[in-house]
């Protein structure tokens, strides 16, 4: 064969590898979608059906007016972005301090703190929620989102330092030096030269923390009892009572959940890609 | 710029900072923190909210695990709790449960950490090797596995693996009856119950935890592999090694520290899987199931809240984790230069 020949027989074995790794990656979610769209004689069947041959709206209506559990699927929807935006903000400020701290400066205790951050993460979030639920109950934040957020930003810190250290660490020190020979002040260097620099990493460690709060079912559970209060991994175990699911429900409640998060990841993936530094050092 | 310099300057600058251009202007007056200071100040926040949501738990969770920790203690004016000595821990390990939950745990966390790299690895490589279009086509795909939230993933294969109207069970049967014996020793799989045995439950788990958690793996492999200079492997081919040698020789040495990280992370993430076990098994009532987080939460949360024994198996879950990542731990701290 030519070695042309070959180099195309190649790359059209690695695209089809590509291509039955694409669908088993996306497939479950496409199912997910259609069956949420799918009449229930569609869903409740032993056929395979591809798509959804009638398509309806029933299900994803259903969810939103009746909802679950007592309440329209929104109102858990806005319960966990109000959990999510608020566990995010308040880390990624305490995230991005510490990981400055530690890929910035050498200071006694900094390599205590960072095998402090890996250990911590060892621990599982289902051993801590005891005492947790006890402290969050003592401190009268049993049944409310501000305790929860409280909680997601304890757990989900540790990484999100972990993470943003190395973007930190990828900017290049000369850059800040220079600007502190220009006379720019801590505060004008961190603002002006660093933030900026590291900004697509902190959007990056923020979706991490982001969508962790999002995803965050154990906590949930235990530290919220009024079905006003739940969040959307708690309202979804309600499709199922002892007998039955309820199909089309609990899949279009779960794409109304998934669906933002994978448009999310989309958007900022192409941010992420582009090169951290290099506009920086180049431009 | 120039405005913002002289409002600011108060912060002080690098002490260290060779001399400014303009030497006739005295150089701005450094009343901000030493240099010393600063990054112990940048860490408080953080450190405040490690010590207070974590560590101070963690305390509390051993004591706890030495007490008899019942609803008498939990509500308003409580009881004190009556110190038991090991009285839990010699519970815990007496139980049935312990070593059915262990060997869940375990057999779990091996399995699914071995095909979540491998998996992850293979298609990290994959990505590096593809055209520009379709390694974007494939990232945009596993994407979408990696975005789903837990509690929807085990949902969607929870679906996919309903007994009646599941596309695996419609699948299997569309395989010839022949071939379906040989493999499975069955050809009919209509109403297949995967979601009532233990056994099944965990099948289905490793799968829907594989599907979830490889995506992170290939793109940290693919954005290590990016790292590497093209030079190695030029010099690779001129020298005629052959694509298993240059993994093992170059790739995978130079990868090491993000296999390590990868490795360590996998590891935590799968010992305590809770959600989707959780959602698979249909909350805390096949006990069969259990693994050791899902056991610790059952007996602490579940009525009568047992917390004193939950907090015990938690304990003993914590430790097994620490040990088995302490070498890597050592490891990672070796090898990262920025650790150290």
């Amino acid at each position: 064969m030519k070695p042309q020949t070959v180099k195309r027989v190649k790359a059209s074995g690695l695209n089809t590898a590509a291509i039955v790794i694409f669908l088993f990656a996306v497939f479950p979610v496409y199912w997910m979608v259609a069956t949420a769209f799918k009449p229930n004689d569609e869903i409740f069947t032993t056929r395979f059906i591809p798509f959804p041959l009638a398509p309806t709206m029933d299900h994803v209506s259903r969810v939103l007016t009746q909802g679950v559990a007592g309440h329209s699927i929104w109102r858990y929807l806005s319960n966990s972005a109000i959990v999510a935006l608020g566990t995010v903000l308040i880390g990624a400020v305490f995230a991005l301090l510490a990981a400055t701290a530690v890929s910035r400066f050498r200071f006694r205790f900094r390599t205590s703190f960072l095998i402090l951050l890996l250990i911590v993460q060892m621990v599982p979030a289902e051993a801590l929620l005891i005492p947790l639920f006890l402290m969050v109950k003592r401190l009268g934040l049993y049944d409310q989102l501000v305790g929860l957020i409280i909680v997601n930003v304890g757990f989900t810190l540790p990484f999100a330092i972990w993470m943003l250290r190395t973007f930190v660490a990828a900017v290049p020190k000369e850059l800040e030096e220079a600007a502190a020979i220009d006379g720019a002040g801590r505060f004008v260097t961190f603002w002006r030269v660093l933030f900026p620099l590291v900004a697509p990493g902190l959007v990056a460690t923020s979706i991490f923390s982001f969508i962790t709060a999002w995803n965050e079912l154990v906590f949930a559970l235990t530290l919220i009892n009024d079905q006003g209060n739940y969040t959307m991994p708690v309202a979804l175990q309600f499709f199922t009572s002892q007998r039955s699911t309820d199909w089309g429900g609990i899949m279009a409640a779960s794409t109304l959940m998934t669906i933002p998060v994978i448009v999310f990841f989309l958007l900022v993936q192409r941010r992420m890609v582009s090169g951290l530094v290099a506009g920086a050092v180049k431009g | 710029m120039m405005a913002q310099t002289s409002t600011v300057a108060r912060d002080g600058g690098n002490p260290s900072a060779p001399a400014r251009r303009r030497s006739h202007q005295p150089p701005p007056r450094r009343s901000g923190l030493p240099t010393w200071v600063v990054p112990y100040v940048l860490l408080v926040p953080g450190l405040l909210v490690i010590a207070i949501l974590l560590l101070y738990p963690l305390y509390q969770m051993v004591d706890m695990s030495f007490h008899k920790v019942g609803l008498r203690q939990i509500r308003p004016n409580p009881q004190p709790a009556e110190f038991l000595g090991a009285q839990n821990y010699s519970d815990v390990l007496a139980s049935d449960l312990f070593w059915t939950s262990l060997r869940n745990t375990v057999v779990f966390a091996v399995v699914t950490v071995a095909l979540t790299l491998i998996l992850g690895t293979l298609v990290g490589l994959l990505l590096n090797k593809l055209g520009r279009k379709m390694s974007t086509f494939l990232v945009v795909g596993i994407m979408a596995a990696w975005a789903t939230p837990p509690t929807a993933t085990a949902i969607i294969w929870k679906w996919l693996f309903d007994s009646d109207a599941g596309v695996v069970n419609w699948s299997l049967n569309l395989l010839p009856d022949g071939l379906s014996n040989l493999i499975f020793g069955r050809s009919d799989w209509s109403g297949q119950p995967w979601l009532n045995a233990p056994s099944t439950i965990y099948v289905v788990l490793v799968i829907a935890v594989v599907w979830a958690s490889f995506p992170f793996i290939a793109v940290s492999v693919l954005a290590g592999l990016k790292s590497i200079p093209s030079e190695l492997y030029e010099a690779a081919r001129v020298d005629g090694s052959s694509a298993a040698v240059t993994f093992r020789r170059i790739t995978f040495p130079l990868l090491k520290p993000v296999f390590s990280v990868l490795l360590v992370l996998s590891i935590i993430w799968d010992f305590k899987v809770f959600t989707q076990l959780y959602v698979l098994a249909g909350g805390t009532t096949n006990r069969e199931a259990f693994n050791l987080s899902l056991w610790a939460y059952t007996e602490a949360f579940s009525a009568p809240p047992k917390m004193g024994f939950g907090a015990a198996i938690a304990v003993i879950l914590t430790v097994i984790m620490l040990v088995i990542t302490a070498v890597y731990v050592r490891q990672i701290v070796r090898t990262e230069a920025d650790v150290r």
